[in-house]
């Protein structure tokens, strides 16, 4: 069992080097959870990145977390604060035309994790995603 | 990300392999215009070498498809696997974008 965390400079450009960070702690997992963690870990690392700071870049700080039968990544900012799990899906039976690409990130995360939870406590957002193994 | 591109006459056909995510998705954005520039009008996005893709890939896709629609044309899928296939049906971008199993159907839909 292991934990394990890092801070990073909330900066788009900085997404794969919080991937490697993961991925080289998340062995335990098969090839397709390791991708579909890879896929939650850059989604949320740059909808934080893009919205928490209105002076960027701030930092954020990724928490890993290796339990018995499942592994989390915890994400806190201390940027606006931002529920991105009390925002509307994207209405998936739109045609192309009228449909606009935004909300996809926290969709794709909510299909491939096994949870996901927001949290603003001490004036920080923490989203914390679980994947079981 | 690698792109390729193989101009059939009837279509172009660009291969994408690698990863098409965040930082990688300009690349094809970029390309995309250039091609609609070169007066390109069907396309075929072949994805058979592609391992992953993000939100920021489907984007991209998005934006490249109603591009080339605009300009009178079509893009289509081929060889979509994995996870890639995976996403894409998440997203439901596989109700709105033609995907054929290979090259072949895919240049022959033109």
């Amino acid at each position: 069992m292991e934990s394990c965390c890092r801070v990073f400079n909330a900066e788009t450009g900085d997404v794969e080097e919080v991937i490697s960070f993961i991925s080289s702690l998340s062995s335990c997992l098969s090839e397709r959870k390791r991708q579909y963690l890879d896929l939650a870990v850059e989604e949320i690392f740059v909808n934080i990145c893009l919205y928490a700071y209105e002076m960027p870049p701030g930092t954020v700080m990724v928490a890993f977390e290796e339990l018995d039968d499942s592994v989390s990544v915890e994400f806190q900012d201390d940027g606006l604060p931002f529920d991105p799990l009390a925002q509307a899906e994207p209405d998936l039976t739109l045609a192309m035309e009228d449909r606009s690409g935004g909300g996809l990130g926290i969709l794709l995360t909510r299909r491939v994790m096994d949870e996901v939870h927001y949290n603003r406590k001490d004036g920080k957002n923490s989203l914390k995603i679980v994947v079981r193994k | 990300m690698i792109i390729s591109c193989d101009d059939r006459g009837r279509c172009l056909v660009v291969s994408v392999s690698g990863r098409l995510d965040t930082l990688t998705s300009p690349d094809l954005d970029k390309a995309g215009k250039s091609w609609i520039e070169e007066g390109k009008v069907d396309v075929v996005l072949d994805m058979e070498g592609l391992d992953y893709i993000s939100s920021a890939g489907l984007r991209s896709i998005l934006a490249l498809a109603k591009a080339i629609e605009a300009n009178g044309g079509r893009l289509v899928l081929c060889n979509v696997r994995g996870m890639v296939e995976e996403v894409l049906s998440m997203s439901g971008f596989d109700s709105f974008l033609s995907i054929f199993a290979d090259i072949d159907s895919a240049v022959g839909f033109f």
